[in-house]
């Protein structure tokens, strides 16, 4: 079976590394001219923290979410499995009780413990919840990891190269493009996403902190070296622009909620980007004559695309097999 | 309910920010019966081609979309947001809401005023969030609105109906005015509380979006505003400080 992937981002890399493992042979192209800023990968967090998830996501997020967490410890170095943390404000404590009620898997700390857990934050908050099982991963790291194997493996990743200009080599197309494929996917959507990255001194973490605000729930994901990325607004927007002043405005103070530390911190990079999602905010496989979608992975990209991947893999290699985010309906239209 | 000229049978008008998905969106607008959402520009914006999927989808319900200035804190900002969602949305409804402060989302009174002025003068038809204050409100007549719409509670808080003598003479005062609830509610008691006090109708976003249950709680509001409704014109009792037996004791048999 010959399999051209478009795309490189976290969805295109996870489909061609599950595919070369069952013995196809895939080509990966990307109309990018590399690994960077034009594709969405790029600006995710990395938290693999599918229980923090079940907050707002719907149930199949935070089951085929588990997946996440041992395939990418199998295929790529420093999956940080350390758990992660979630604080409010003392003025939102509520939030803390009813974001516990909707998710599963955590234990609650108090101040002392949340001190053992992360010694910068001791005397910062009264309770906290501490999601033991949970994971985060640098996606840069990751994506460079998984680029290399998959050259070892003899595929070829050509950058700067569209479907139109390279040509259908493969006996199936395996369409990853994300928000770009909305020029077929009509029900997909933008959201849009912003982000920054900021370098404190004097300050780390040994895992993702969440912090619960009634409007925008914010996540700092220490990336080593005083480096933390500080994500993520979500706007009903497809403008791939730059950052507002209103989202670095929320994100900064989400940050300087979490710590005073980070008023002194250096901005190191803003980023603003378009997630892909569906109505349902799911992702969706979807048959288009031998073309394979598989998009609108939201927020969920690292945490998503590894069962994703499989799914896309079985269905690639056993053509009557319905994987469970396989939109039926549709497939079965396009090939009658 | 009668709204500049068009009639509405639903009592609940409801917000579409928030909410997990799109779809649990559309399933609790459903659920809730509503004829009427309203819908934010001024945060999905981002330009005058963006958020287009989103609006699509709203427009898709098949309800009327009351478009509001949410998050505006001048008479500036305001009016442009009203003007934009004209175009977006083909419609002179506006829901006008101009923040005074961060803390309570406090309506800006002066401002409000003033920007229901302008709005009106340019063919808006406008439906301010204001608080209980009569003289305001007489105001916002004034400035050509010709519904109100009272805040519970501050935006969010859910805390439900925080001056309760204060909002039923606000109805008393101006009974021939279609009033609107329109935040603090946090429970189905709240919202029929409001129509039991006499408002035609309650405007709500939050209580619904952030429960754990959006589409369920959506259906729970839309009957208790029916229910509430319901007592308001069955006429209910007064209430009275001292016991009153329902069954009368005069003329009991006596034993023993």
């Amino acid at each position: 079976m010959n399999v051209t992937v478009v795309g490189a981002g976290v969805a295109g890399l996870t489909i061609a590394t599950e595919l070369v493992e069952r013995g196809c042979r895939v080509e990966v192209i990307d109309r990018a001219q590399r690994f960077g800023r034009d594709t969405c990968s790029w600006y995710a967090g990395g938290m693999l923290a599918p229980w923090c998830e079940g907050d707002t996501a719907e149930e199949p997020v935070v089951r085929l979410g588990q997946e996440a967490i041992g395939w990418w410890r199998r295929h790529v170095p420093d999956v940080i499995e350390q758990g992660s943390l979630v604080v409010a404000p003392s003025r939102d404590a509520g939030e803390l009780a009813r974001f516990a009620r909707r998710t599963q898997a955590h234990q609650t700390l108090d101040a002392t413990g949340l001190a053992e857990l992360e010694p910068d934050l001791e005397g910062r908050f009264r309770q906290a919840l501490f999601f033991d099982r949970e994971a985060h991963l640098d996606p840069r790291r990751a994506i460079a990891a998984l680029t290399g194997k998959l050259h070892e493996s003899g595929v070829a990743i050509s950058y700067g190269t569209s479907l139109e200009d390279h040509g259908v080599n493969g006996s199936v197309i395996v369409d990853t493009r994300g928000f770009a494929a909305r020029d077929v996917l009509k029900d997909l959507r933008g959201v849009k996403g912003e982000m920054l990255v900021l370098k404190a001194k004097g300050i780390e973490f040994s895992r993702p902190v969440r912090l619960l605000h009634p409007r925008l729930p914010v996540y700092l994901v220490p990336r080593g070296g005083g480096h933390f990325m500080v994500g993520a607004t979500q706007i009903e927007a497809e403008d791939r622009g730059r950052i507002t002043a209103r989202g670095m405005v929320d994100l900064l103070n989400a940050a300087y909620a979490v710590h005073p530390a980070f008023a002194e911190a250096e901005i190191i990079e803003t980023g603003a980007d378009v997630r892909p999602a569906f109505p349902d905010n799911l992702p969706r496989l979807r048959w288009h004559g031998r073309t394979l979608h598989v998009n609108g992975l939201f927020r969920h990209g690292f945490l998503l695309a590894p069962a994703c991947a499989r799914m896309a893999a079985e269905a690639i290699n056993s053509p009557g097999y319905k994987p469970e985010l396989m939109d039926e309906d549709h497939r079965e239209r396009s090939i009658a | 309910m009668r709204l500049y000229g068009v009639d509405i049978g639903s009592r609940l008008l409801l917000g579409t920010a928030q909410y997990p998905s799109p779809a649990i969106l559309g399933d609790a607008v459903e659920a809730s019966r509503a004829e009427i959402v309203t819908v934010s520009l001024r945060r999905e914006a981002g330009g005058d081609q963006h958020g287009q999927a989103f609006w699509t989808l709203i427009r898709d319900m098949g309800v009327r979309v009351l478009p509001n200035t949410a998050g505006c804190h001048t008479v500036k900002e305001a009016v442009t947001t009203a003007q934009m969602a004209r175009e977006v949305f083909d419609t002179n409804w506006i829901k006008l809401e101009v923040i005074g402060d961060n803390d309570t989302l406090c309506p800006n009174v002066f401002e409000l005023v003033e920007a229901a002025r302008v709005l009106s003068e340019d063919g808006f038809e406008v439906f301010p969030y204001t608080t209980e204050d009569l003289v305001v409100a007489e105001h916002l007549l004034q400035a050509g609105c010709k519904v109100l719409m009272p805040w519970g509670a501050p935006i969010g808080t859910g805390l439900g109906l925080n001056n309760v003598y204060g909002l039923r003479t606000m109805r008393a005062h101006f009974s021939d005015v279609p009033m609107i609830i329109d935040a603090g509610i946090g429970l189905p008691s709240h919202a029929a509380h409001a129509m039991e006090l006499g408002f035609d109708a309650v405007l709500l976003n939050t209580a619904v979006a952030r429960a754990g249950n959006p589409v369920a709680m959506a259906q729970a509001f839309a009957q208790a505003i029916e229910a509430g409704s319901m007592a308001r014109s069955a006429d209910p009792m007064e209430a009275r400080d001292m016991a009153s037996p329902s069954t009368p004791v005069l003329g009991k048999a006596s034993l023993g």
